[in-house]
């Protein structure tokens, strides 16, 4: 049976964890492949970098973070973060990325993600997608990093991107993320009934319930946290031994 | 000992050339081991990995387009018998036949077609992402030191389909039971990735650099 996947997400910044584990005995917590390191230990089922680096001339370290990264680690590894042209997504899936996450660029230019999937395969193209509730049952999609509205229906776009061929939908919930009262379940539930594609929940999550709703209430095939598992508060185990627990299948 | 994992375009070749690297390691073996295009390095080694990400039809064409792989790589399994591993997409060009996007013929190694996954009308997602358990059939070197029911870690929309019933290690379910590794002579291959599995990954990694040895 295929599992439910716990992905922990790090935000890097000119090559630097900005937002990660913060481990009192961690020898350098900015360092992403230690802490890489970490999760792979703990059994994580993905991994997912953030990079959140603002000036262009230094995108490219995010390149030899990948590959360092992927050098020690034996696992998927999903990076996002300014991705805009296919030779962004070239560039970090030979760096050692299994798949790129598109954001901004999916939305506003309608070919990428199409001229992605045939050029890589859809395997490796997630659309992260960044919806913030307008009205009952209505929710729309934001642009940078949540700051700008678009005035597009986050449903029909995510439709839109499984028919252009994303192999993966990463959803992030604008009015939950870094609220810690966990996912928005009804957009979650919504998206993962209408696309044939995985679904990842993301934002909101503070405790290990709300990944268990994730999955059984938003109907959702992986479940992302980051500052759950940044301060040791649980580790990967926990969350794994508290789904099995509630009868939620994961790898133990 | 030499080992060539074939570039021809694909994917994420260095996860696989640093997971052999480090499972040669744990096993105390010297093996060097190149990402290569070139007939002349492939021709000289010992073993050989062939990856694949993407479509069938894209691997093969990928393949074509480099003068004289295709012919090298005949030469090295078919003809030599030297050991070859395929991962994922490199798995299925083993088949007769592949029908991603379109009828694309494959090297035809073992008699198999490679179709869409039947997803139960949409009741399993596509692809088949992420980490399942393995059920193996039948015992194989590739698995020695490997607990039936290990998870492995898949990402794919086209399965392997043979009648070479004797040529099937090990299978998962997802939705039906899909074949996930085959054996024969000289040839094996996993639909999951062992670079991307952890430690299962790697003791996978291992059993094929040990073998035939």
């Amino acid at each position: 049976m295929l599992k439910n996947r716990i992905i922990p997400c790090l935000d890097v910044k000119n090559g630097r964890v900005v937002k990660g584990i913060n481990f009192v005995d961690l020898v350098d917590a900015g360092d992403p492949v230690e802490q890489a390191k970490i999760y792979d230990e703990q059994g994580a089922d993905e991994l997912c970098f953030l990079d959140i680096t603002a000036s262009n001339e230094n995108r490219n370290i995010i390149l030899d973070t990948v590959k360092k990264t992927a050098e020690k680690c034996f696992m998927p590894l999903t990076v996002g973060g300014g991705v805009r042209t296919l030779e962004d997504i070239r560039n970090l899936l030979l760096a050692g990325a299994d798949k790129v996450s598109i954001n901004t660029a999916a939305v506003n230019n309608k070919n990428l993600v199409k001229e992605s999937a045939e050029k890589f395969g859809s395997q490796c193209i997630v659309v992260a997608v960044d919806a913030k509730k307008v009205k009952e049952n209505k929710w729309e999609i934001f642009t940078h990093g949540g700051r700008k509205s678009t005035g597009i229906d986050a449903l029909k776009f995510v439709e839109k991107m499984e028919a252009m061929g994303a192999g993966e939908i990463l959803l992030t919930s604008m009015d939950r993320d870094g609220t810690k009262k966990g996912y928005d379940l009804d957009l979650t539930k919504k998206v993962s009934n209408l696309v044939n594609i995985p679904v990842i929940a993301s934002g909101g999550v503070g405790n290990l319930e709300h990944l268990r709703q994730g999955i059984k209430i938003g109907k959702a095939n992986a479940v992302l946290a980051a500052s759950i598992f940044h301060f040791g508060e649980f580790s990967i185990k926990d969350a794994k031994k508290y789904l099995d627990s509630k009868g939620i299948p994961v790898r133990l | 000992m030499y080992i060539s994992v074939i570039d021809y375009g694909s994917g994420n070749l260095k996860s696989a050339a640093k997971a052999l690297e480090t499972a040669a390691n744990n096993i105390n073996l010297k093996f060097k081991i190149a990402v290569t295009s070139d007939p002349k390095i492939i021709k000289q080694s010992d073993k050989i990995v062939l990856p694949g990400q993407g479509s069938f039809r894209d691997c093969y064409f990928g393949i074509q387009k480099i003068t004289g792989l295709n012919e090298t790589l005949n030469e090295f399994v078919v003809e030599k018998k030297k050991p070859i591993l395929g991962i994922c997409v490199g798995m299925q060009l083993f088949a007769k036949t592949g029908y991603e996007s379109q009828e694309t013929k494959g090297f035809g190694w073992i008699d198999g077609t490679v179709r869409k996954i039947n997803n139960m009308n949409g009741k399993f997602k596509l692809p088949h992402m992420g980490w399942n358990e393995i059920e193996l059939s039948k015992d194989c070197f590739l698995f020695s030191n490997i607990k039936n029911k290990s998870h492995m870690y898949f990402i794919h929309s086209y399965e392997f389909m043979t009648k070479q019933k004797d040529c099937v290690v090990a299978k998962t379910n997802y939705g039906n039971s899909i074949t996930v590794s085959v054996e024969k002579e000289n040839i094996v291959g996993t639909q999951f990735h062992p670079e991307k599995s952890q430690k299962n990954g790697l003791i996978i990694l291992e059993n094929f650099l040990k073998w035939k040895m």
